[in-house]
C-alpha cells in the first residue's frame, strides 16, 4: 500500500528536487547564457545574469571560423558506431553471463571494470604507437574501436544488471519451443530487454559524444570530432570565453536535445531493476 | 566511330593520369587560437595563387592541449603534423632533441638576417634557424595617461620600479574601484611564473647557478617577492591571485588599472576603441629596472616549424616562407592596415615609416631588443631562456613555484615560506632529474 504522504513534505521535496536539478543545471544554463553575450560582459565583474547586450555575433564567428558540419558529422558517426558495435559484442556476452554463469563471471565481470581504473594517459603512447602502425590515426575508425572498447564494460554490465531481471524460465520455454540460440537472444531476450538496451545505448551514446581524451590525441583533421571542435577556441591571448561558450553550446546541443525526447526511456532504464 | 570513342577513352585516360601526376600536396598546420593565425587563415587565397599544388588543413587547438598532441605525434614519430606553431620556450629543446627540421635553406629572398636578432637567437640552436618567428612579443609597462597627469606625474620612458612604485600609489583609489597596478597572479608557468621570472631578472636574481643548484633562498629573490607583493596588496586589485593575461586585460579595458606590465601584444587590445573604455588614454614605456642592467622584461615569439616526422617538407617550408617573409607582412598591411601587420620579427618593419606611426611600434621593437635570451640574468646561469628557464622540467617546476608564489599573494603563506617551498621542490626535482649530483 502506497504511504500518505503529507502536502508539506511533497512541497518541501518537491522543491529540494528542483533545487538540485537547477545545481546540476546551472553551469549549462551559464555557458548558454555566456554564449549570447559580448566578449567584455562575459568576463565582467560582477558577472551579468540577464541584463547583456545579447548578440548572435559569437555564434557567428564561430560557424566563420569553422566548418561546424564536418566535426558534427564525425561525432555523431563515432558516438553512434561505437555504440553500435558495442552492443553487439556486449549482448551476447551479457546473456552467456546472466543466464549461462560460470565459476568465474563474477571475477570477469570485475576485471572488465578493472581496466577503466587505469588513467587513459598511460597507455596513450602504445596506443598512438599501434595507430599509427596500422594506419588509424586520425581515421573515424579507428576512433570507433577505441570508444567501443572503452565503454564495453559498462555496456556489459549495464546489460548484466537487466538480463539478470528477465526470468530464465521464458528463455527455456523458448528453447522447448525449439528456438535457437541465435532465435532466444533476437526474438525473446531483446524485445524483453528493450528498456535496458534503449538507455544503455542512450547513456553510451552520451559517454562516447562526451570523450575528450582519445577523440582529441587520436585525430588531427579528418576524424576531428566536437570535442576538438571546442578546444580550438581556446585562446592564449585576447578574449574567448563567450566564442568558446558558443562553440560548447553548439557541441552539447545535439546530445541535449536527445537526451531531452529520450529522458522517459532513460529514467526507465535507469531504475529497471532498482526496486524489487 | 570506334576510332573516336577510342581516342576519347585514350584523352580520359591521359586527362586522369595527368591528374595524379599533379596531385595536389595536404599540409597540416597545427596552430593556437589567436588573432594574427585567425588572420592569416582569412589571407591563404595569397598562398592558393602562388603554390597551386599545395593545400592546407588547419588543426586549431588550446596551447596545452597543441602541445601534448605535438609532443606524442613527435616522439613516436606519427608525422601527423607538417607545421606547429611553437614558442620560444619549446624551440630550443626540441631543436636539440633533433625533433625540429634546420630552416637555414629557406630562399634567399626570405632574408633571414633582417629577422630581429634577439627573436633570432632565442629560435637558433647550435647555429641552426630551427623555426621562424611568426609573431614576436616582449613586455612594457601600459599606463593611463590620463590618471598619470591628474596626479601631476609624467612617466619616464625607461621607469625604475621605484617609479612604477610612487606611479602606483598616486594612481591608486580603491573607492572607485581603480586599482594603481595589475600584474599577474594566476599560478602557471605562462601566467605569474613568467612574469615574476622576468621581474627577478632586473632585481639581480636567477633560477639556477652555474651548477644547476636553486636560489630561491638569495636575497635576490627575497628582495623581488617582498616588492611583488607589497605592490600588489597595496596598490593591486582585491583577488589578484586568481589574474591571469585575459583577466587583466579585462581590467585595464574596463578602466580599472592606472599601470599594467604585460605582452607588448596587448597594446593593439587596449587601444582598440571597439573593446577598450580607455583607448585614447594609454601611454606605454620600458618595463622597469632596478639600475642592475637588465630590465624586467620577456620575449616570446609564435613560430612556426617543421617537425621532423613530417613527410612533407617541402610544401611545409613553401608554407613557413609564405607565412613569415616581408611579402606577408606588406599583404595583411594592404588588406588590414599597418597596426594589425604581426609584430615583432623583423627590421625591415620598423624601418618602415607607415608602420612607425603605429603608437605603440617603437615600444615593442625597444622592449624586444632590451631582452637576451642567451644572457638573461645579472649574474651568468647555465641555461637559456628570459621568462622561462628552456629545459624539458621548466613546465613542472614553473607551475609548482608559481602556486608558491600565488598562496603568497592571495596570503596563505609568507613570502619566507614561498620562498622556502620553492627552493625545496625545485631542489628535489632538479636532483631527480639528474641536474644536481
Amino acid at each position: 500500500m502506497a504511504r500518505a504522504v503529507s502536502t508539506r513534505r511533497k512541497s518541501f521535496n518537491t522543491a529540494a528536487a528542483w533545487s538540485v536539478a537547477m545545481l546540476l543545471f546551472f553551469p549549462i544554463l551559464w555557458t548558454i547564457l555566456t554564449s549570447f553575450k559580448p566578449e567584455p560582459q562575459a568576463v565582467a565583474s560582477p558577472p551579468v545574469f540577464l541584463g547583456f547586450d545579447w548578440t548572435w555575433q559569437n555564434y557567428i564567428d564561430v560557424n566563420q571560423q569553422r566548418d561546424y558540419l564536418r566535426f558534427f558529422l564525425n561525432s555523431v558517426i563515432i558516438a553512434v558506431g561505437s555504440t553500435l558495435l558495442g552492443l553487439v559484442i556486449a549482448i551476447p556476452a551479457a546473456w552467456s553471463m546472466a543466464f549461462v554463469p560460470g565459476r568465474r563471471t563474477k571475477d570477469l565481470l570485475m576485471w572488465m571494470l578493472s581496466t577503466k581504473m587505469m588513467p587513459a594517459v598511460g597507455v596513450l603512447v602504445p596506443i598512438y604507437l599501434i595507430f599509427k602502425t596500422l594506419g588509424l590515426l586520425d581515421s573515424r575508425t579507428g576512433l570507433v574501436i577505441v570508444l567501443t572498447l572503452m565503454n564495453l564494460p559498462i555496456i556489459v554490465w549495464m546489460l548484466y544488471t537487466y538480463f539478470k531481471e528477465i526470468p530464465g524460465e521464458i528463455l527455456e520455454a523458448a528453447r522447448m519451443d525449439g528456438a535457437g540460440l541465435k532465435d532466444e537472444i533476437l526474438y525473446v531476450l531483446t524485445p524483453m530487454a528493450v528498456p535496458g538496451i534503449a538507455s544503455t545505448l542512450l547513456l553510451n551514446i552520451i559517454l562516447a559524444w562526451n570523450e575528450a581524451f582519445w577523440t582529441i590525441n587520436l585525430t588531427v583533421t579528418d576524424a576531428a570530432p566536437l570535442t576538438k571542435f571546442i578546444t580550438s577556441f581556446s585562446s592564449p591571448q585576447g578574449l574567448f570565453y563567450a566564442k568558446l561558450s558558443a562553440a560548447s553550446t553548439m557541441a552539447i546541443a545535439p546530445i541535449l536535445i536527445l537526451g531531452w525526447f529520450s529522458q522517459k526511456q532513460l529514467v526507465r532504464g535507469l531504475t529497471f531493476g532498482a526496486v524489487k | 566511330m570506334k576510332t573516336t570513342y577510342r581516342a576519347l577513352l585514350g584523352a580520359t585516360a591521359l586527362f586522369a593520369l595527368a591528374g595524379i601526376a599533379a596531385a595536389e600536396t595536404t599540409i597540416t598546420v597545427a596552430t593556437v587560437n589567436n588573432g594574427d593565425m585567425i588572420r592569416m587563415q582569412g589571407l591563404m587565397d595569397d598562398f592558393y595563387a602562388k603554390n597551386p599544388d599545395i593545400k592546407v588543413e588547419w588543426v586549431t587547438l588550446e596551447e596545452n592541449v597543441l602541445r601534448q598532441n605535438v609532443t606524442t605525434d613527435i616522439a613516436t614519430q606519427g608525422g601527423q603534423y607538417d607545421v606547429l606553431t611553437i614558442g620560444t620556450y619549446e624551440v630550443p629543446i626540441w631543436g636539440k632533441q633533433g625533433w625540429l627540421v634546420s630552416l637555414n635553406d629557406l630562399p634567399a629572398e626570405y632574408d633571414i638576417d633582417d629577422l630581429l636578432p634577439a627573436i633570432r637567437g632565442g629560435l637558433t640552436v647550435d647555429g641552426n634557424l630551427m623555426a621562424a618567428p611568426f609573431y614576436g612579443e616582449s613586455s612594457m609597462v601600459m599606463y593611463r595617461t590620463d590618471l598619470m597627469e591628474a596626479a601631476g606625474m609624467t612617466m619616464p620612458e625607461a621607469p625604475t620600479w621605484a617609479d612604477i612604485e610612487k606611479a602606483a600609489a598616486a594612481m591608486t583609489d580603491k573607492s572607485k574601484e581603480q586599482y594603481g597596478i595589475c600584474l599577474r597572479g594566476k599560478a602557471g608557468w605562462g601566467e605569474n611564473g613568467a612574469f615574476l621570472t622576468a621581474m627577478s631578472n632586473s632585481f639581480g636574481a636567477r633560477w639556477f647557478d652555474e651548477n644547476w643548484v636553486p636560489q630561491f633562498d638569495q636575497p635576490e629573490w627575497k628582495a623581488t617577492l617582498d616588492f611583488y607583493l607589497n605592490l600588489m596588496n597595496s596598490y593591486g586589485p582585491p583577488g589578484a591571485s586568481n589574474n591571469g593575461f585575459n583577466e587583466n586585460l579585462t581590467l585595464f579595458q574596463q578602466g580599472k588599472c592606472g599601470m599594467w606590465i604585460d605582452a607588448t601584444v596587448a597594446a593593439s587590445f587596449v587601444t582598440n576603441p571597439k573593446d577598450s573604455t580607455v583607448a585614447e588614454k594609454v601611454g606605454f614605456a620600458l618595463a622597469p629596472d632596478n639600475g642592475l642592467g637588465k630590465r624586467g622584461n620577456w620575449l616570446w615569439a609564435w613560430s612556426l616549424a617543421i617537425p621532423a616526422s613530417s613527410q612533407k617538407q617541402d610544401a611545409a617550408k613553401a608554407f613557413i616562407n609564405w607565412a613569415t617573409n616581408k611579402d606577408y607582412l606588406a599583404l595583411v598591411a594592404s588588406k588590414e592596415g599597418w597596426a594589425n601587420v604581426p609584430p615583432g620579427t623583423r627590421t625591415s618593419l620598423y624601418a618602415n615609416p607607415e608602420y612607425a606611426a603605429v603608437p605603440f611600434a617603437k615600444m615593442t621593437l625597444d622592449s624586444i631588443n632590451a631582452a637576451d635570451p642567451t644572457a638573461p640574468t645579472v649574474k651568468p646561469v647555465p641555461y637559456v631562456g628570459v621568462q622561462f628557464v628552456a629545459i624539458p622540467e621548466f613546465q613542472g617546476i614553473g607551475t609548482s613555484v608559481g602556486q608558491e608564489f600565488s598562496a603568497a599573494l592571495a596570503g596563505q603563506k609568507s613570502a619566507d615560506e614561498a620562498l622556502a617551498a620553492a627552493q625545496a621542490l625545485v631542489t628535489d626535482e632538479m636532483t631527480a632529474a639528474g641536474y644536481i649530483k
